[in-house]
């Protein structure tokens, strides 16, 4: 089993240093970057909608974000009579800490080469190791993992304010978010049949064979659009802004959110855009492959990688100012009824055609095998909608209305 | 200590470093910031108004269908990524027993689909 080499072996003085040095960068460039990220969107917004923007503070006016963010702090912290102190207080940090966790896995540099067990290892203060925070063997999990706990921290902020609005925009919240983690799971699984690892560094290395092994066109584009609609569901961003539609839930879960409490929600929205468009270049874009010039491969990767990464914000942003935001019935709809099946038939597909190109498969039998199955399967769900027809009939006939 | 779980560490020493961050965040902001609560200033926010009944509002019972459905889904994934992982290991074998597996989760959605239960009015 590979792993960070950093961490093989005994550990010294150094290489505790060397993991702080990391978890220091990737922290600082996280704030950093979300910072940038909230001015890149109001100024790209403003652009689209022929306006001018943030142009005060800073040039371009991109310390607007910081100068908004000191205001947070002498803000009066309110918080309504009827909260529940405790878990009011502690919503904001489930929300951050599990925005911040995910982006530990993500790999931001470093030459990959199919195969080399020093593919992606660069030299720190004398050390090799590689360029991301960690390298757990089952890394990808940890999105799945932090994401699901996100959930909490909206759950608890609207359950705990004591009051209406919140509580029905978390659980709308709530509701959208485990739909589309479903396909959103399933997605990342595809990926992982093609590279046969959970480990990100795994995946990456898998990718490293020029930009026709990257995995939105390896793995057959379907999920990687899938993973696509599903991480903006799950960043909440428009066109599936639903907890936050203004008209209807005032500002959703965090409507009795206010001064530095609200800034940290906001914090972590935006950090989850930043992370998982950084998971999305990990997992079909091949990290920070790309060519490399003049022989400076400490710095191409890098910048291939955040340039990546950039493209999918923009994209983001593009989204708001173009998309109108759905019906809910429409995004649960196309949660339920189209990316889950998609991606289950996808899967079985994509499973089909990796053993047949492997020629591990006769193509006569199975085809012949998979058409007895789909027939059974067919007839089973035939069966499954009639029953589920007469069940549905019987509850709504006019006689049991007046009953109840 | 071994490889495996100095590396779950240091995601932890991550995620202690972002505790830490909002922890000192809030403090700050706690030094900072004017603290002049009134009656007015605590009431629950409802569009202007003096809030109504208290502060449970029902929600509908269609979301607790959904998350009934999601926990199906969730754990489906805890069998379908061990077997993406060792592919090689189950080959053609693995292949249908997937499909079985997948068919029958496809009947229960299915059901749930035609029963009504993911029709939103």
């Amino acid at each position: 089993m590979s792993g960070d080499p950093l961490l093989r072996g005994t550990i010294d003085f150094v290489d505790v240093l060397v993991v702080l040095f990391k978890v220091g960068i990737a922290f600082g460039f996280l704030l950093v970057a979300t910072m940038f990220m909230v001015w890149f969107e109001r100024k790209l917004i403003s652009d689209m909608q022929n306006r001018i923007g943030p142009n005060v503070a800073g040039p371009w006016g991109i310390l607007q974000t910081l100068a908004d963010g000191l205001k947070f702090f002498f803000k009066e912290d309110l918080r309504p009579r009827e909260a529940d102190s405790l878990v009011f207080r502690l919503a904001p940090y489930l929300s951050v800490v599990t925005a911040f966790v995910a982006f530990a896995i993500v790999p931001v540099g470093g030459v990959f080469k199919d195969g080399d067990p020093t593919s992606g290892t660069v030299s720190l203060f004398g050390k090799e190791t590689y360029l991301q925070v960690a390298d757990p063997p089952m890394g990808i999990l940890l999105l799945l993992a932090a994401s699901s706990i996100a959930v909490y921290g909206i759950m608890l902020a609207g359950w705990s304010s004591g009051s209406k609005y919140p509580l029905l925009g978390a659980v709308r919240a709530s509701a959208q978010a485990i739909s589309y983690e479903a396909a959103l799971g399933m997605a990342v699984v595809a990926v992982v049949i093609a590279a046969g690892s959970l480990s990100t560094h795994d995946i990456v290395a898998a990718q490293s064979g020029g930009y026709r092994s990257w995995y939105w066109f390896a793995t057959g584009l379907i999920p990687f659009v899938v993973f696509f609609i599903a991480a903006t569901a799950e960043l909440n961003r428009p066109p599936f802004d639903l907890v936050e539609a203004e008209q209807e839930l005032v500002g959703g879960f965090h409507t009795e959110y206010s001064s530095i409490r609200f800034a940290m929600f906001f914090l972590a929205e935006f950090m989850n855009v930043i992370t998982m468009s950084a998971i999305m270049v990990t997992l079909f874009f091949g990290g920070p492959a790309g060519p490399i010039f003049f022989g400076l491969d400490w710095l191409f990767p890098t910048l291939w990688f955040f340039g990546k990464v950039l493209v999918f914000l923009f994209v983001f942003v593009w989204f708001r100012a173009t998309l109108p935001r759905l019906r809910y019935d429409q995004l649960m709809n196309l949660g339920w009824k189209v990316l889950i099946p998609v991606m289950l038939g996808w899967l079985l597909v994509y499973r089909a055609i990796v053993l047949w190109r492997d020629d591990k498969i006769d193509p006569i039998p199975t085809i012949i095998v998979g058409s007895i199955i789909a027939i059974v399967c067919t007839a089973l769900l035939t069966a499954a909608f009639s029953a589920g027809d007469r069940a549905f009939e019987r509850e709504n006939t006019p006689s049991d209305r007046e009953g109840s | 200590m071994s490889e495996l779980v100095r590396s779950y560490l240091t995601v932890a020493i991550f995620a202690a470093a972002a505790v830490g961050l909002v922890g000192l965040l809030l403090g700050i902001s706690r030094i900072l910031r004017p603290q002049r609560p009134s009656v007015s200033k605590q009431m629950a926010y409802e569009s202007g108004v003096d809030p109504e009944g208290g502060d449970w509002a029902q929600s509908q019972i269609r979301y607790y269908v959904f998350a009934v459905l999601f926990v199906i889904f969730d754990v489906e994934a805890v069998f379908i990524f061990p077997w993406a992982v060792r592919l090689e290991v189950y080959g053609l074998f693995g292949l249908i027993e997937m499909f079985i597996f997948i068919a029958i989760l496809a009947l229960g959605l299915g059901y749930a689909w035609r029963k009504g239960v993911l029709r939103w009015v």
